[in-house]
């Protein structure tokens, strides 16, 4: 549905990833991992197309709804204005989004619960809110494949669940490809279906999220030690945790 | 709870909103009709009316009455050339500075008006007037545009800042060149006409030059009003712009190919007049917002409005007529500043 085949990407001797083959189907959700300027976003914009390929293709469907880390941020717009922008594609050239457009919109906003924010200015919204709108942009252009770039990054507690809770009741009629990029790996056990994660050095492994979600493959990938932890108790969820270095450590 | 609160104002700016349409119309009306008015010779608004009503009815007849000749050959054709140059150089502005994300651009800024200006004072110098001179503001105007956007093109990319400087550097070259031009031209003849030209002035406005005038304004007048919603889509980044299906590079060139005709005719017709495309948009986003399917229409009517007002001044105030551009600055830089400090403060307090 959306991916890649046989692709490689370097920038001068630096190398993102080689003959990597990604693909995100119908009704599943993957996570992409890796540390900081690994080249999760570049990833991402190889699959939307915004950056070439060394060699291999990518496949996407014309459209794909896209939900920038930092999106729209100027935008002194009301919150259907820019959710109405979703229909963009459809209007051509010289185009203006008329009724339709703005019921596409509306319903796009009921679905992510965000039908109060429709009338505030976008730029005087929260970054929980933001994150809202641009999520409802991205169902409102009608594609069948999602793509966030790091959709939790700038987000508090409450709004990184609101924000997971919301991508997985996306998906939970599984007739989306959605992919995602994060930092946590529990944002990953939360919602996705399948792991990739970005090495250190280059290499790009994939598979089901419980095989790859472990201990060892995340320490390898952080460069600290992980480990699991039941916060609901033996038999409840797990969770993985970094060890987290003290003060002492750093000064000893 | 924070919704509720906001509910009101947002009632009342949006009563402002489309309420702001019809008066800013009727304004430019008005504007229009007392220009036509005020002169050495006065006309009562009445009569115009009267004088316009009837040649509606009969369009083959000639003026006979003095001021039937002054409103109909005089008044009227300066009137509609500097209200269509308002609106043109308005509406550029603003097309640009949607393109651009940013306040601070202007035909002026990107060099634009310098190239046509060397343009005209080419065609001047060569003794062309009319098409030629306003074919060659145009394709000037249309070479610093391109000259920036090459040397703003660093890695095949264009960031909005090498633009803005890209535009001051090719500007001061232009500036540069008109000045050679000056240095060159004869001083008893194509010097004094350069000079005034560039100053800018509707004084010689005709119906003929109305109907030069014409077609590049009304084309990129019309290619900006078709493109209204796509500008809301170009303010966005650029991977976001393109993700909606947006093609930023074409439609970027769109918005410069209508802003370069329409500042290339205006500077034909009427010379350099500075600041319209600056303060004219900054007045209408404070009152209709920043969505340009309002933005475009408002800065047309605000600055057709404006530069009858500023032209109406111009041939008013003293016994021999001011340059526009000195109007337009000794009015549009105060203006502009006083705009700004607002503009910011309001941004410090949101």
């Amino acid at each position: 549905m959306i991916g890649v085949s046989e692709a490689s990407l370097h920038f001068g001797t630096l190398r993102v990833f080689e003959a990597l083959s990604m693909d995100v189907p119908l009704g599943r959700t993957t996570a992409i991992l890796g540390p900081n300027g690994r080249g999760k976003t570049t990833l991402l914009r190889c699959m939307l197309g915004f950056q070439p390929l060394d060699q291999g293709r990518r496949h996407a469907p014309a459209i794909v709804g896209y939900v920038p880390q930092h999106g729209a941020s100027q935008a002194k717009l009301s919150g259907l204005d820019v959710v109405t922008m979703g229909s963009a594609a459809r209007l051509g050239l010289f185009g203006q989004p008329g009724p339709d457009d703005t019921e596409a919109a509306r319903a796009a906003l009921v679905q992510v619960g965000a039908c109060s924010l429709a009338d505030l200015r976008y730029d005087r919204m929260s970054g929980g809110q933001r994150q809202m709108i641009l999520i409802a942009r991205a169902l409102a252009t009608g594609s069948d494949a999602l793509v966030l770039d790091e959709p939790t990054s700038a987000l508090d507690l409450g709004n990184q669940a609101r924000t997971l809770g919301l991508i997985a009741m996306l998906n939970r009629a599984r007739d989306r490809a959605v992919v995602f990029t994060t930092h946590d790996p529990n944002h990953a056990l939360a919602v996705a279906d399948d792991v990739v994660l970005m090495m250190p050095g280059g290499a790009v492994v994939q598979g089901p999220v419980a095989q790859m979600i472990t201990p060892d493959l995340m320490a390898e990938l952080y460069g600290v030690p992980m480990h699991w932890v039941r916060p609901d108790g033996p038999r409840g969820r797990m969770a993985m945790l970094p060890e987290f270095t003290g003060k002492d450590a750093l000064c000893a | 709870m924070s919704i509720a609160v906001d509910q009101a104002p947002r009632r009342a700016r949006l009563a402002l909103r489309f309420g702001a349409f019809p008066v800013m119309t009727a304004g430019l009306v008005l504007a229009m009709l007392y220009s036509i008015s005020a002169g050495r010779f006065e006309v009562p608004m009445a009569r115009i009316v009267e004088i316009l009503w009837a040649r509606v009815w009969d369009f083959s007849g000639s003026p006979e009455t003095m001021d039937e000749r002054i409103v109909e050959l005089v008044r009227l054709p300066r009137v509609l050339l500097a209200a269509l140059s308002g609106a043109a150089l308005a509406v550029g502005g603003a097309a640009l500075q949607g393109v651009f994300r940013n306040p601070l651009v202007s035909p002026q800024v990107l060099g634009i008006s310098q190239g046509g200006a060397f343009g005209g004072a080419m065609a001047i110098l060569l003794g062309f007037h009319g098409v030629v001179l306003l074919g060659m503001s145009f394709v000037f105007g249309l070479a610093a545009l391109v000259l920036v956007g090459l040397l703003a093109r660093i890695n095949g990319r264009t960031e909005i800042l090498t633009v803005i400087l890209a535009g001051m550097v090719v500007g001061a070259f232009f500036a540069a060149l008109v000045s050679v031009l000056q240095f060159l031209a004869d001083p008893n003849s194509s010097l004094p006409a350069i000079v005034y030209w560039l100053m800018g002035s509707f004084s010689t406005a005709t119906w003929a030059r109305l109907g030069l005038a014409l077609p590049g304004m009304v084309l990129g007048l019309g290619i900006v009003w078709l493109l209204r919603y796509r500008l809301n889509l170009l303010a966005l980044e650029e991977t976001e712009a393109r993700s909606l299906g947006v093609n930023p590079d074409r439609e970027r060139w769109f918005i410069f190919i209508a802003a370069t005709m329409m500042t290339g005719t205006s500077v034909a017709v009427a010379g350099v007049i500075g600041w319209i495309g600056l303060v004219v948009p900054h007045a209408a986003r404070l009152i209709v917002g920043e969505d340009h399917r309002r933005l475009i229409p408002a800065s047309a009517l605000l600055g057709a409005a404006y530069l009858v007002l500023i032209d109406t001044l111009a041939r008013t105030l003293t016994a021999s007529e001011i340059p526009l551009s000195v109007l337009t600055a000794l009015i549009g830089a105060p203006v502009f500043a006083v705009l700004l400090r607002q503009h910011f403060k309001r941004a410090w307090q949101s």
